[in-house]
């Protein structure tokens, strides 16, 4: 495995889990900045735990659990005196379902980090729009920003929950299965998005996807029963697999 | 040429699936309509008994603040005021305390804890209310008398003033509270339950501390639910008969204050319906009726109103 040259996410020894059900078993990788890291595998191999133990999410479950060492440009996210709600403050989230906030109108979804942060009255509207603009969302909201969320299309609400994560500029965006749950059309303009938003900030896909994962990934991780089986270049992995079981998978033998 | 005996067969089947659809809606429809229709028998049949009391005091019966069987006159204010009193206490009671325990039970309490103290949350409100109303007279009343009521009445505001005498408006209300708070707790732990997780997820992500997730997440996705919990309570504080008929005093005495004694809607038709003296008396007693029928009903309307206002 080729190690990346800009690593900014650096995983040791990552195990985690709840109760006593291990979902992640000793994963180590470094992820490279400004690039797109798809993590691929079949359901339930961990793909998910780990890309939540990323922001100290998984913490969040009854009885979850995490051992080893999760950092962001050199920092200890799991040391002694880190703040959980100051990691997550750096390192933004996309959920598999669009779930913007109902009761609140498109402006207000997108803002609700920056009133998190108490933001001014002037530069929060400025952020809200920037945010909408890098989501490619502006154009279609524009001119009813003050209506409700759940007016908007599938793919346009989960296009509005990219922007409410960029509105707070986090530094690293994980995305946990963005698109399963849109149209084609919708899923294209997604993974458009994901193109362009690699040269602001570190992004890391969670797909079952594995065309998708080719199309928009720079680098590809396979993990298969909690554990990571091949970290390469995304094309050196779908192609020249050096795992029998990688191989298996791409090439559609299970899963 | 006739279709064929299969496909004959299965245009039966559709016909008798057909019937049986419209006989099913139809017998659910008029399950629908009892129930609008037991609303109005009981508005009728009230309205009958009471339609001397109608006649001869007309609208001004709930204005009026003279209730004097042995005089033949008869009002409702009293009784209205001490109603909405003693509610909107036991409300304002019960209001902080059941809605704090279900959010620490649904955002804080480990799984484990909210199902052990769920159990008895729900068992409370099983507990009949002449029970809670001998805990009143007997355990709270003495407690009001010497210890709360002298500490409120020095306060000086009017709305506390009087004679500490146990029971009254005061003692009711909180009696009224230790019987919605169950219901309460217990309805706002469904509504906050049920608030999608992926709601609360979003806030975590954007680097929400647990108290901005509940205030900005949670609480206005229960928004909803929680005033209807809230409405449900009110209702059953309204209509509550016996507990407040054994703390609240029974006097028809227009109250000055919560510490007075006096009397509710309710709790005066329990106690002076088998004891009317006249025809007259037991009519007004109806109108009373009426008068917490008209009551209840307009507050579930206004907080229906009110409801889909603020889901818009």
């Amino acid at each position: 495995m080729t190690a990346p040259s800009r690593p900014v996410v650096g995983v040791a020894a990552l195990s985690a889990g709840f109760g006593d059900r291990t979902a992640l078993r000793d994963v180590s990788l470094a992820l490279e900045a400004h690039a797109v890291t798809a993590i691929i595998g079949p359901s339930g191999c961990g793909k998910s735990t780990l890309l939540r133990c990323l922001n100290r999410m998984h913490e969040l479950g009854a009885g979850a659990w995490v051992r080893g060492r999760v950092t962001l440009d050199g920092d200890d996210l799991y040391g002694p005196d880190v703040d959980a709600v100051q990691v997550r403050r750096r390192i933004g989230m996309v959920f598999q379902r669009p779930n913007p906030f109902p009761t609140l109108s498109i402006r207000d979804n997108v803002a609700a980090g920056l009133d998190l942060n108490g933001f001014a009255r002037a530069e929060r509207d400025d952020r809200v729009e920037a945010a909408l603009k890098q989501a490619a969302l502006w154009n279609e909201v524009a001119d009813r920003l003050n209506r409700s969320a759940l007016a908007l299309s599938g793919g346009q609400q989960q296009r509005l929950c990219i922007a409410r994560a960029l509105a707070v500029e986090p530094e690293v965006l994980l995305m946990d299965e963005p698109a399963s749950a849109l149209d084609p059309i919708a899923t294209a303009r997604v993974e458009e998005l994901i193109h362009e938003l690699k040269d602001r900030l570190t992004l890391i896909v969670v797909t079952h996807n594995m065309q998708q994962a080719a199309r928009i990934s720079t680098r590809t991780a396979f993990l298969y029963m909690g554990e990571l089986v091949e970290y390469d270049r995304t094309e050196a992995l779908f192609t020249n697999p050096k795992e029998r079981r990688t191989e298996d998978y791409v090439t559609g033998k299970f899963g | 040429m006739g279709t064929s005996l299969p496909a004959r067969r299965r245009l039966a089947r559709r016909r008798l699936e057909r019937t049986g659809d419209t006989l099913y809606r139809d017998a659910l429809a008029a399950f629908g309509m009892s129930v609008a229709a037991a609303l109005g028998i009981v508005a009728a049949e009230s309205a009958k008994l009471a339609a001397p009391a109608l006649r001869r005091f007309g609208i001004a019966f709930v204005g009026s603040t003279q209730w004097d069987p042995t005089a033949d006159r008869f009002g409702a204010l009293p009784f209205l005021a001490g109603t909405v009193l003693t509610s909107a206490e036991a409300l304002a009671l019960a209001l902080p305390v059941g809605l704090g325990a279900a959010i620490f039970l649904s955002e804080m309490a480990p799984a484990r804890l909210r199902a052990m103290v769920r159990f008895p949350i729900e068992m409370l409100a099983a507990i009949p209310s002449v029970i809670v109303g001998l805990w009143g007279l007997f355990v709270l009343a003495p407690i009001m008398r010497t210890r709360v009521e002298p500490l409120l009445a020095r306060t000086g505001l009017p709305i506390l003033s009087g004679t500490p005498v146990g029971v009254g408006l005061l003692a009711a209300g909180v009696v009224l509270a230790v019987m919605v708070l169950p219901t309460l707790t217990s309805l706002s732990l469904d509504v906050v339950g049920a608030v999608d997780r992926a709601q609360r997820e979003g806030l975590y992500a954007l680097g929400a501390t647990r108290w901005e997730v509940i205030r900005r997440g949670v609480l206005p996705a229960a928004k909803s639910g929680l005033f209807g919990a809230t409405v449900l309570a009110l209702g059953r504080a309204l209509g509550e008969t016996m507990a407040v008929a054994m703390v609240v005093g029974n006097s028809p005495d227009m109250p000055h204050s919560l510490l007075a004694t006096g009397g509710t809607l309710a709790s005066v038709i329990a106690n002076e319906f088998t004891e009317a003296v006249s025809d007259l008396h037991e009519a007004a007693l109806a109108e009373l009726g009426l008068v917490l029928l008209a009551l209840t009903l307009l507050l579930s309307i206004g907080g229906r109103l009110l409801l889909r206002r603020s889901v818009r």
